[in-house]
């Protein structure tokens, strides 16, 4: 392997992702002194945060009565009981905090009357531990507040002394003798070198996999890399069969048309205009939360009330808001529908469909932003020297189903949060271990093999058939037949990857190869999500199995952890869900039957 | 009159031709800008033949579609595919536009030209080298700079003066209005270009901002600003419609009202 050169850097910490969470970590972990890089695929204003619509999650108080209690509470009932209620305690208390840090960092939020911050209804979202009326929580910049977030972070990282290194891409992380990570081996795009990050702690913040997908609100580069990396060093996944359906990506195209839609007072409408909704959520109707909103709209084109020629979508009507309240709330949403559903919302519903939209599963940490794995009888050993934040994460704040508008909050909150951890634990400065020569072995045997690539299968092929696969196998509803087949099927995909063809050869900007190993990235997730799902005997949160509708607490609130091997084959282990908290400020919160 | 002619090793050829499968419905040719730095070649144009019938709406779907089913080898940026990331920023059709939000019926009949945005360094095919482009909006130091103690909450802010942040704070930094702008072309060593001043102006404007003067100090210069000569092309291409000619003449109006 020595006809590779890998240049060598030095840092105190090396942060993969540049996205929300991965900037609040960068910026963060520099204002403490700590020598950083931030490592990322794209320029960091075009992560997928940006395309976050509707908002991010505070019990302020500015608009009605508000307590961060009730936000914890209604975290865990959307969780469905599967969240770590200690981590989900943390998040919730410090949500004002950090959404008062943003708004001083310059994120450009929408006003009340009086000038404090705007904050609108959301699914889930409620008062008084779920009797009283919904809350208005969600802090919004119109419906563009993933843009405003995502721009001021960056701008954040400009006034600090964080360095960027633009259009890298992991490759693989690097361990040492001990399992201590020490750092990641990247490929430079527009030159095509190798670079060793060296860092005394890498902390993941890749995002999500939505891309396993074939129809999904994520972006093109939303391809689990964090995931695949920390599989393929052997590591366990946490939670990965909960895949949460968005109930609002639009007919065809699969853009997201924000939660913030209904809760300005929009409407879900079958194919005789009824609002379905209140038969299936009559207290907060539209406004449940994700899962059972996308369930029920599934059930309405299943029974024969969709709308258009094959009866196969829904319309999301916000005609009777008025055009005031859609230029001053909702004027990204107007832009998108009209552009790729040839739609006025100011006089037509929108066609909509539930889509593929965020990954409640991910790597497992504590609430720190540690990774940890199950090690003996200990379900919480912290892995030295990795941590995972953002979506690429599972704390777990979201359980088996994310509240809208608690995933930017999730971000911003445990990105913060791994910074002040690795400024009490890393010393800046400190020696970095010699390696072993070995050490970077089998990451270059995985990039030989993938540049020079002359299988028969082209990885936009193996792909295709990967998001297929897991669109109609690892859907709304699942059942043990569907699973099982789509179990096999993946099997036999990822195998096929055996024979991937790559056709570009060059070294400079060759995204032919980039996305050879993002595929590579997506197989190992969409497996591990696959049979995680066929094997969960229960129904919870955004995992419905017509085998087994109901929630089995006695057997299965659990975390499940999977790893998944070279050959493709997965397998499990559990952690305990976390019934406790960190203070006394709040009770736990038994599990009881979860309605809306 | 002077003749300017290419450099020898600038000069596009004519490429390749992919033509579309038999049985192929509704044929539609896409003449796309490659160029590879590794193989000691010119720029050339390759033809593809895209069977609409098959393909999405927009130029972004036609592009990935060539790279998936008919030559993996061409090379472009794009993330979001719903115009917020500003990754897959293009010219296409003669227009610097985005991709995934520019229609494929929307260009003009017959063949859709597609080439990289105008006068920046290729990098490879249809990506262009941003690094001056990101340094200028480092330059202006696009943060909320204050003197004042932060408040225990928010700073206040009226409906009325966040209001003047609208047609600003979108600004996806996809740099279709800068390299739109003959001025910037000429100029863009040191014209910080529509995309950076309309991002200033962003912040004189905010009523949270407490370092007007000291930005109006750092664009009052000959080029840094007033390389604008309203040419106005940032305006008409900008794909999500904001105005930074707009944006532009106010930093200008500032100057002269501070002067008074």
């Amino acid at each position: 392997m020595s006809a590779y050169k890998i240049q060598e850097h030095e840092y105190d910490m090396v942060v993969v992702g540049a996205g929300g969470s991965g900037l609040r970590a960068t910026f963060g972990l520099a204002a403490k002194g700590l020598k950083t890089v931030c490592i990322t695929k794209v320029f960091p204003t075009r992560s997928h945060t940006v395309a976050a619509q509707g908002g991010i999650s505070a019990a302020l108080g500015n608009m009605g009565e508000d307590d961060w209690r009730y936000h914890y509470y209604d975290t865990i009932k959307g969780s469905d009981w599967l969240g770590d209620q200690d981590a989900i305690e943390y998040m919730c208390k410090e949500a004002p905090a950090a959404i008062i840090e943003l708004e001083h960092y310059g994120v450009p939020f929408s006003r009340t009357e009086d000038g404090k911050i705007y904050q609108r209804p959301f699914g889930g979202m409620t008062t008084k531990y779920g009797e009283g009326p919904a809350a208005q929580r969600t802090c919004a910049a119109a419906d563009r507040t993933g843009h405003a977030m995502l721009h001021t972070l960056y701008q954040q990282s400009l006034a600090h002394d964080a360095r960027f290194m633009i259009e890298y891409f992991a490759l693989d992380l690097i361990w040492d003798e001990e399992g201590v990570c020490r750092g990641v081996l990247a490929l430079d795009m527009a030159e095509g070198t190798l670079h060793l990050f060296r860092g005394h702690g890498v902390v993941l913040a890749t995002g999500g996999y939505g891309r396993a997908y074939f129809s999904a609100t994520s972006a093109h580069t939303c391809t689990g890399d964090g995931g695949g990396l920390v599989l393929r060093s052997g590591l366990a996944l946490q939670d990965m069969e909960f895949v949460q359906f968005h109930p609002t990506g639009i007919y065809g195209a699969g853009c997201l048309i924000t939660e913030g839609v209904r809760g300005e007072g929009g409407i879900l409408r079958n194919s005789s205009g009824e609002r379905f909704m209140e038969r299936y959520a009559p207290h907060y109707k539209d406004l449940a939360s994700r899962d059972v909103v996308s369930r029920s709209m599934t059930i309405e084109i299943r029974e024969g009330r969709g709308v258009g020629e094959d009866k196969d979508h829904i319309l999301l009507d916000l005609t009777h808001l008025g055009p005031e309240v859609i230029h001053e709330k909702l004027p990204g949403i107007a832009e998108s529908a009209r552009i790729f559903a040839n739609v006025d919302v100011t006089k037509q519903p929108i066609p909509v469909l539930p889509t593929v939209h965020y990954n409640m599963g991910g790597i497992p940490t504590n609430y720190h932003g540690e990774v940890v794995q199950k090690v003996g009888e200990n379900p919480d050993q912290v892995v030295q020297g990795l941590y995972a934040i953002g979506e690429a994460a599972c704390v777990s704040v979201h359980g088996a189903n994310r509240l809208g508008s608690n995933s930017l909050l999730d971000l911003v909150v445990f990105g913060r949060a791994v910074a002040n951890r690795c400024a009490e634990t890393i010393k800046s400065g400190s020696a970095h271990k010699v390696l072993p020569p070995s050490a970077c072995d089998k990451a270059l045997a995985n990039l030989d093999k993938l540049r020079n690539a002359k299988g028969s299968s082209p990885t936009a092929e193996i792909r295709l058939n990967m998001q297929r696969t897991m669109q109609s196998d690892a859907a709304v509803f699942r059942t043990s037949k569907t699973l099982k087949e789509g179990c096999d099927k993946m099997a036999t995909i990822f195998s096929s990857f055996e024979d991937v063809k790559v056709s570009d050869r060059s070294l400079v900007w060759n995204s032919d190869l980039i996305e050879t190993y993002e595929l590579q990235n997506l197989l190992y997730n969409a497996v591990a999500t696959i049979t995680s799902a066929e094997q969960r005997k229960e129904s919870r949160g955004a995992h419905a199995h017509e085998d087994f509708p109901d929630r089995d607490d006695a057997n299965w609130q659990k975390h499940t952890l999977v790893k998944v091997d070279e050959k493709g084959k997965a397998g499990f282990d559990f952690r305990p869900v976390h019934m406790y908290t960190l203070s006394d400020d709040v009770e736990v919160i038994p599990p009881k039957k979860r309605v809306y | 009159m002077a003749e300017f002619a290419l450099p020898k090793n600038s000069k596009i050829q004519q490429g390749k031709r992919y033509p579309a499968k038999p049985g192929a419905k509704n044929v539609r040719e896409f003449r796309v800008y490659r160029w590879n730095p590794e193989d000691g070649a010119n720029p050339r144009i390759d033809t593809y033949e895209v069977d609409l019938a098959t393909c999405g709406p927009m130029v972004l779907d036609a592009l990935i579609k060539i790279k998936n089913e008919i030559d993996p080898t061409l090379t472009f940026r794009r993330s979001c595919r719903e115009g917020i990331c500003g990754s897959c920023a293009m010219n296409i059709d003669g227009t610097n536009t985005l991709a995934c939000t520019k229609a494929i019926e929307d260009c003009s009949k017959g063949e859709v030209p597609i080439y990289p945005l105008p006068h920046m360094s290729v990098v490879k095919d249809l990506v262009p080298d941003m690094t001056h482009f990101y340094a200028q909006y480092a330059s202006i130091k696009p943060w909320l700079r204050t003197q004042s103690a932060a408040p225990p909450k928010e700073r206040l802010q009226s409906k009325e003066d966040r209001a003047k942040l609208d047609g600003l704070y979108e600004c996806i930094l996809c740099a279709c209005c800068s390299t739109s702008c003959p001025s910037y072309w000429w100029n863009g060593d040191r014209y910080l270009g529509p995309a950076i001043l309309l991002q200033a102006y962003r912040w004189i404007v905010d009523s949270r901002d407490e370092d007007t003067g000291t930005r109006l100090d750092e664009l009052e210069d000959p080029f840094r600003l007033y390389r604008c000569h309203t040419i106005m092309n940032c305006t008409r291409t900008c794909p999500k419609g904001l105005n930074p000619a707009k944006a532009i003449a106010e930093i200008k109006k500032l100057m002269i009202e501070r002067r008074a």
